[in-house]
């Protein structure tokens, strides 16, 4: 925790982007996680990701629900719009949402408590629904606010602060979403902001239900030896599969690579994600191999990374549902009574 | 590849503390901030004096070269009021004799002159009296202090200021010889004195040898000898109309002197442009709230003259011209030349060192310039028991400059007289101390006031102009100067980095408000510095590189413009970083700097 607010000052020569805002304008209050908490970074990358991409803070929304993850969201974006929701129920309010008003952007972030045990039903649904949003989880397999139990998402074997070992089964919060239809799916490191900045931006650009599964340290309660999820044991054990450039209009393609090892994914927006392979055989666009191979590579004690999914072309809720193009709070009183004529005809179709 | 920076070695973060850096004196800067926050106010004049000798004075006077080195101003548009903090603590301290080194009884024997009573001859006597040396200070006026007695307007530097900071040295047990020029430095020798130290200024002011100036000589004055005899009281008033030429500090003096003594249109004429004019910003924006306009691009052609009286002065109009080396040359613009009507004119177009009193074979060797040759470091000239410092030493500068060569030759003329080799300089004092309280509680106040540079109050205009020996600045008042001392960032507060602690979370990288911190891969500086979180263009300031970490990665830190907030080591998991204090502190003669007392 920390007691003293951020200082305005900033550095005088921080770049601008095409709105005029520094990256320091997308920050939010300070932080209460505890010192060092991997969240802080995902907040962090989420920060520069939106600057990055020329967001304006007032188009996006930030929703949570419970836990240390689910604070973070007042850490940035402090312009933006936020609900806090009720545990695990995120992804309800934020899919009501989303259907009131399209034209907002919104960035799920939830916990793996929030996701994985009391909102695993929330969760399944919001990504089988192709809900248009980013959802990222803060995963650390632990139970920080409650002083360091496993959460569902903790490995088997591995070992508690306190000593003890898990005999639980993991959930695979990256296998489901492949398994349940998301359209884009990422498992990053809250340590390596080089990789999950362009997977923030990518899935911000993506239309469709992306997920983010975002390994992050709890210093506090999973960092020490025995435990997979900590700084040490990511970094001995993370396999990216690829690297990704995400190109919005104004910058440029000029770096050259062997034929073979790059391929360019136009998104539906016209973003281009420049794919560079780190595993020759690996192939995103090819949702059930992409699960074989996280189930060999998990075997094998391995945490992959990277873009692990994603369709270029997704559909979403309100494509499935035939809504209306515009958010509702822009519909007149005709729109939105349209009299006792369409109101018969409509109850007819019920009879 | 960088390798990993030494921070045991004291230089590195003295000038991280750059007020301090650029102190010829190396002055506490922040240390002494903390104390007036704190109220303590007797303890900061201690900082001070133990350092530049005459913090009531430099509080007044002081050229600031820490001001334009503060990092407050590269965060925001103007650096804190560092010497005007001093003034405060000088005002505020109370009586402080007590703490003040006592007369020493115990003589060792070894006797020293100084020739002038100025601050780089008084800062050698407060250094050297305390360690039993016999010191006999001459000079042609009646009182010490030298030019800051004779140079410095009384509404600038109030009389009782000098006569309070020369007193805590004449007490110490000073010899003196006031109203005794020496005017032969081989009768000097012949005196018989273990050491000699010249610090006679640089006592005469540059004339304007233009048509009309023999005809006018009564009312066309040189700036230095006129602020003299006004300082003394021989000189009372000057004409309604007057003309400043120069545009020094000396030429401010000059102009705002001659408004209080009947100068009713005062006007200062400079050769070159406003923004390269010698005088401080902040003495020519006082001189334009008394109403005194500056002209500029003007070269004096002659003066003027009817009937045997001034009439005023020809200017030629220029422009600047550069070369393709970027010199500056100051071209004829061809439009007809300028009068300007006058009853008097000052001429403050600079000073020169003059040294008649010195035989030429007296032993003391001079350069073509006329200048005797010094050395930089110890103060020494080819004779090895003479000395030089202050202006006599290298020209005009000003007093702080004076008191950092003060203390200099006070070391020297110390290791002199116990047979020591001058140039062994002894190093300063360094300590770091750790400021950390508890988990976010520093013995430091890192909350950053986010408040604009106060200014300090002046009296009333009609007032101040009515006396010329009236304090025209009021000083801070606690309140305010509370406030201004909030301003000051801690830069002594360093930020210190154990690689071996570090996790690399970028926890700190994450929360520095101004992106000095920077994990990556090492390389050379000249690489690194386009790698770094935020752009890094001040060359001028260092990199601070640890060894490397776990993913071999290393830390950068650019620390131009750390805040020291000491946002990193609250939010570091582990104490990698730790907030400590630097303090360091210049060496003064003494038994600490002898050889002797280090084997």
């Amino acid at each position: 925790m920390t007691y003293i607010a951020k200082p305005r000052f900033r550095h005088p020569d921080l770049p601008k982007n095409t709105l005029g805002f520094t990256r320091r304008d997308y920050e939010g209050a300070v932080s209460t996680l505890c010192a060092g908490c991997g969240h802080d970074s995902i907040s962090a990358a989420i920060i520069q990701a939106c600057f990055d991409l020329d967001l304006p803070p007032h188009r996006i929304a930030k929703l949570s629900g419970i836990g240390c993850s689910s604070k973070t969201p007042t850490y940035f974006l402090g312009n933006s719009h936020g609900f806090n929701s009720v545990h695990g129920r995120m992804p309800s309010v934020l899919t009501g949402a989303n259907l009131a008003n399209r034209d907002l952007i919104y960035l799920g972030v939830s916990g793996d408590g929030d996701s994985a045990s009391i909102g695993l039903g929330q969760f399944a649904h919001a990504m089988r629904r192709g809900v248009n949003m980013v959802y990222i989880v803060e995963n650390n397999g632990v139970y920080g606010l409650t002083k360091g139990q496993f959460s569902a998402t903790s490995d088997k074997g591995s070992k508690s602060k306190r000593g003890v070992i898990n005999m639980d089964a993991p959930i695979d919060l990256v296998s489901m979403a492949l398994q349940l239809g998301a359209t884009f799916i990422a498992r990053s490191f809250s340590g390596d902001k080089t990789q999950l900045v362009p997977l923030i931006q990518a899935a911000l650009e993506h239309k469709g239900s992306a997920f983010i599964d975002c390994i992050s340290p709890c210093v506090a309660f999973n960092n020490h030896p025995g435990s997979t999820k900590s700084f040490d044991y990511v970094r001995e054990h993370n396999e990216a599969v690829n690297r990704l450039d995400v190109m919005v209009g104004r910058s440029e393609i000029t770096a050259d690579y062997a034929p073979g090892t790059v391929e360019m994914v136009t998104q539906h927006d016209g973003s281009v994600l420049r794919l560079r392979k780190l595993t020759a055989d690996y192939d995103p666009h090819d949702r059930v191999s992409a699960m074989t191979y996280l189930q060999r590579r998990q075997e094998a004690g391995e945490i992959v990374t990277g873009l692990l999914y994603v369709d270029p072309e997704p559909d979403d809720l309100h494509v499935y549902m035939n809504t209306i193009e515009r958010p509702l709070n822009e519909l007149g009183e005709q729109e939105l009574c349209p009299g006792p004529k369409a109101l018969d005809k409509l109850n007819a179709a019920l009879r | 590849m960088l390798q990993p920076t030494d921070i045991k070695n004291p230089a590195y973060f003295h000038k991280v503390v750059d007020c301090q850096w650029a102190c010829p004196a190396h002055t506490p800067v922040p240390e002494y901030i903390r104390l007036i926050a704190a109220r303590r106010y007797a303890d900061a004049y201690m900082v001070n004096w133990e350092s530049n000798v005459f913090p009531g004075i430099l509080g007044r006077t002081c050229d600031r070269p820490c001001e334009p080195a503060c990092r407050r101003g590269r965060v925001e548009d103007e650096p804190v009021a560092i010497c005007r903090l001093k003034r405060v603590a000088a005002d505020h301290k109370g009586d402080i004799r007590a703490r003040l080194p006592r007369p020493v009884t115990k003589k060792n024997g070894k006797r020293v002159a100084l020739v002038g009573a100025g601050p780089a001859s008084l800062t050698v006597a407060r250094d050297l009296l305390p360690l039993g040396y016999d010191v006999v200070c001459f000079d042609g006026d009646p009182q010490g202090g030298g030019m800051m007695r004779t140079q410095i307007p009384k509404f600038r530097l109030p009389e009782p200021v000098i006569d309070e900071e020369v007193g805590y040295i004449l007490d110490l047990g000073l010899e003196t010889r006031f109203g005794q020029r020496i005017d032969s430095m081989k009768w000097l020798l012949g005196q018989g004195f273990d050491a000699i130290f010249v610090g006679s200024g640089a006592p005469r002011g540059r004339d304007l040898d233009i048509p009309g100036r023999k005809e006018t000589a009564a009312n066309v004055h040189v700036g230095i000898d006129w602020l003299s005899s006004v300082s003394f009281g021989h000189i009372t008033k000057i004409g309604r109309r007057v003309i400043v030429l120069g545009g020094g500090n000396t030429a401010m003096d000059c102009c705002r002197t001659s408004r209080r003594l009947g100068g009713e249109e005062v006007h200062v004429v400079v050769r070159s442009g406003f923004e390269e004019m010698k005088a401080s910003p902040w003495e020519k924006e006082d001189a334009m709230h008394e109403d005194i306009p500056i002209h500029n691009f003007l070269v004096p052609k002659s003066f003027t003259h009817e009937a045997g009286r001034l009439t005023g002065v020809m200017f030629e109009k220029v422009k600047p011209e550069f070369d393709a080396k970027g010199r500056r040359s100051l071209m004829p613009t061809g439009e007809p030349d300028v009068h300007m009507a006058c009853d008097d004119v000052l001429v403050a177009v600079g000073q020169e060192n003059a040294f008649p009193w010195i035989e030429r074979d007296a032993g003391i060797e001079f350069d073509k310039w006329g200048m005797p040759k010094v050395d930089a470091a110890t103060m020494q000239s080819s004779l090895p028991h003479v000395f030089f410092g202050g202006d006599a030493a290298f020209g005009p500068k000003n007093i702080i400059w004076a008191v950092a060569h003060g203390r200099d030759a006070a070391i020297s003329i110390d290791k002199h007289c116990q047979h020591e080799d001058v140039s062994q300089r002894p190093p300063p004092g360094f300590k770091m101390i750790s400021q950390k309280m508890g988990i976010h509680e520093w013995s430091y106040d890192n909350d950053i006031s986010n408040d604009l540079r106060f200014k300090v109050p002046l009296r009333d205009k009609a007032v101040a102009l009515k006396d010329v020996r009236l304090e025209v600045e009021l000083g801070f008042d606690e309140k305010q100067a509370f406030a201004e001392s909030q301003r000051c960032l801690n830069c002594d507060a360093q930020t210190v980095f154990t690689h071996s602690l570090c996790i690399e979370c970028d926890a700190c990288t994450d929360i520095c408000p101004v992106d000095c911190i920077t994990f990556a891969n090492n390389g050379t500086e000249q690489d690194l510095r386009t790698r770094l979180s935020a752009p890094s263009k001040n060359l001028t300031q260092d990199l601070y590189v640890s060894d490397a970490l776990k993913t071999t990665r290393v830390l950068i830190k650019d620390e131009d413009m750390c805040l020291h907030c000491g946002l990193c080591a609250e939010r570091c998991p582990t104490g990698a970083w730790d907030m400590q204090k630097s303090l360091i502190q210049m060496a003064h003669a003494g038994h600490e700097c002898r050889s002797s007392s280090n084997a």
